[in-house]
């Protein structure tokens, strides 16, 4: 149970960098960006494919971060230049992406166009490398002695290396993402998603300030699956499908839970809510009735409900409210009338 | 300082809605100018604010400010030179930020965006100085969302936002329209106090037709889409309603349909 959990951990913290990407168009833009289903594989086939070229796996997580940027700023042009409604704008750019994703593997075999998936078996990839030098520093040695002995667990973790380096990547976009919403260019993002008008008659481009936010927001997406592909040693053209729907239960389960009240509390309920997600997913999959594939189905009724919840909560704290008040004021009124049998 | 000449819009062009909105404008301010326009709802007179703007573009004529030609320039080009001050108290600040980010967002107006930290320490002194001016006690609510704000508060803010880079060109249309009496007031003493601290080139719509007659050393009267009379400086001061109301038949011919003008909601 501890071994399985930690698996889902650490990838929740993968995810968490996508679910950064969702907060930053979903929330801070208020645009619902559908890209992130084809950018999310764009940087997982592009990751994948230049690792398995040969290429270094950080040149390779690069090119996949900059061609996530790409298919944002594609999105924002889609609908701030061609004037289409936001959610057409991505559904567009995510159909256009599936096709552009499949030729992307394609350019990793030399006799197809086209390749629905690209395993990474024997390949290098960040996580293999940072292993190497992980495994010289002796911590897994130690933490598993540690595990064993003292805490009694069965099973330890095969090693630590991977959450080590996934939660230090994460938390530093997470610092980056918090310094950049406080830039002057930041917060002009910011004004963009809250009253465009204003921002406006403050002298900020906000066609190009959604270009920029959709830019990087989908360069996080295609981060995180880069990372996802090295992770789970393959990349497939259909890794992505759902993905905005999990990166908004993320965004929703951390909010509900920990709250808005800072810049810096919402990033880091986004992380939260990624990895809490994780865990429930892999929950989930212990049941014995449930199949793999009902997890759609689930990641959807999960978001209903976080979205219903707080309304129905909400609903009944104001009607108990209004019952309170108006029980207050009869027995008020009951007590004058009372007083009016008196006098007369 | 502000200069549109021989500016005309026509709305829904060639359907059976065909408005001609502006019909031939000319106007001139000169630097410190504080013109303040009033006439009749649909006398073109927030459309003429929108043609300096640059929210709207006119169908001919030119717009300069400062010399440049700005006519094509878009609206976010041109909000360097232009502070605005709308009539929806809701419309001019970003609800979900704090005071102090909004007033960084306006601070940057006439600077190029960077990856500068926008509530810097100097910035913040400077904006603790400029809130106070408000005299409503903002400056110790750094951290509120503006949302939180009442609608004179958010006005307030707006007023100050859109004057302390001191814009070439200030326009309010109508700021205070949607406001109760008493905060209309205190906005009414906030707009003279701050264009006459800023010897700002003002440019005020108003229904209020006292307002126009107490603000500003120029008042200009629009009707369907002309300036139709024009009081300079020097008769400016001893204005009063009665004499624009007759003003107003000697021209038109008709009297005056004025309830909301005369009561000035």
């Amino acid at each position: 149970m501890f071994t399985a959990m930690f698996g889902s951990v650490e990838q929740g913290i993968i995810y968490a960098i996508m679910a950064l990407g969702v907060y930053l168009t979903f929330r801070v833009l208020d645009f619902p960006d559908l890209t992130v289903d084809g950018s999310f594989v764009t940087g997982a086939a592009t990751a994948a494919m230049m690792i398995a070229l040969g290429y270094h796996p950080i040149l390779a997580t690069l090119m996949a971060i900059v061609a996530g940027f790409i298919a944002g700023c594609m999105t924002g042009l889609l609908h701030t230049k061609g004037k289409i409604n936001p959610l057409l704008s991505g559904i567009l750019m995510m159909i256009a992406l599936y096709s552009i994703n499949l030729r992307i593997m394609g350019l990793s075999a030399e006799n197809a166009i086209v390749k629905p998936n690209i395993p990474l078996m024997n390949a290098d990839t960040i996580f293999s490398q940072f292993q190497s030098f992980w495994s010289n520093l002796g911590v897994d040695d130690a933490l598993e002695n540690f595990i064993k002995n003292s805490l009694g667990f069965q099973t330890a973790p095969n090693t630590w290396g991977t959450i080590f380096v996934v939660l230090i990547i994460t938390l530093i976009i997470k610092f980056i993402a918090d310094w950049f919403l406080k830039t002057e260019v930041g917060l002009a993002i910011r004004a963009t998603g809250d009253n465009k008008r204003m921002i406006r008659s403050f002298s900020a481009n906000t066609d190009g300030l959604i270009v920029l936010g959709l830019g990087l927001s989908n360069a996080l997406v295609a981060f995180s699956g880069a990372l996802i592909a090295q992770y789970s040693k393959f990349a497939d053209a259909n890794m992505g499908i759902g993905m905005i729907v999990i990166g908004l239960a993320s965004v929703i389960i951390g909010e509900a839970i920990f709250g808005t009240k800072t810049i810096f509390r919402t990033t880091l309920a986004v992380v939260a809510g990624a990895i809490i997600y994780r865990i429930i997913y892999a929950i989930a999959l212990r049941i014995d009735w449930l199949d793999t594939s009902d997890m759609k189905l689930i990641t959807a009724i999960i978001v209903v409900l976080a979205l219903v919840i707080p309304q129905l909560v909400d609903k009944r704290r104001e009607k108990l409210r209004k019952e309170k008040r108006r029980n207050e004021r009869l027995d008020q009124q009951r007590e004058l009338l009372r007083g009016g049998d008196h006098l007369a | 300082m502000l200069k549109l000449e021989g500016i005309n819009k026509i709305f829904n062009e060639a359907t059976p809605d065909e408005k001609i909105a502006l019909d031939n404008i000319n106007l001139h301010l000169a630097p410190g100018d504080f013109v303040t326009i009033i006439g009749s709802n649909g006398a073109g007179k927030s459309t003429m604010m929108n043609m300096i703007s640059g929210a709207l573009t006119p169908d001919f004529g030119a717009v300069t400010i400062e010399g440049n030609e700005v006519t094509k320039l878009p609206e976010y080009k041109r909000s360097q030179y232009i502070g605005r001050v709308f009539q929806d108290p809701m419309a001019g600040t970003a609800p979900s930020m704090t005071i102090e980010e909004n007033l960084a967002i306006a601070y940057s107006r006439n600077t190029k965006r960077g990856l500068r930290k926008g509530v810097g320490r100097g910035r913040r002194d400077f904006f603790k100085t400029s809130l106070e001016k408000l005299g409503l006690g903002l400056e110790n609510r750094f951290n509120a969302k503006v949302g939180m704000l009442s609608g004179g508060e958010r006005q307030a803010l707006s007023l100050l936002m859109a004057t302390f880079t001191k814009p070439s060109i200030l326009l309010l249309d109508e700021h205070t329209a949607a406001l109760d009496p008493s905060r209309a007031e205190l906005i009414t003493r906030l707009t003279k106090q701050l264009v006459e601290e800023g010897n700002l080139t003002t440019l005020m719509v108003t229904h209020n037709m006292q307002q126009a007659i107490d603000l500003g050393n120029r008042l200009i009267m629009m009707d369907k889409g002309q300036i139709i009379l024009s009081i300079d400086d020097a008769k400016k001061p001893t204005l009063t309603i009665p004499d624009l109301m007759s003003e107003f038949e000697k021209i038109r011919g008709e009297k005056m349909n004025s309830d909301r003008a005369l009561l000035g909601s």
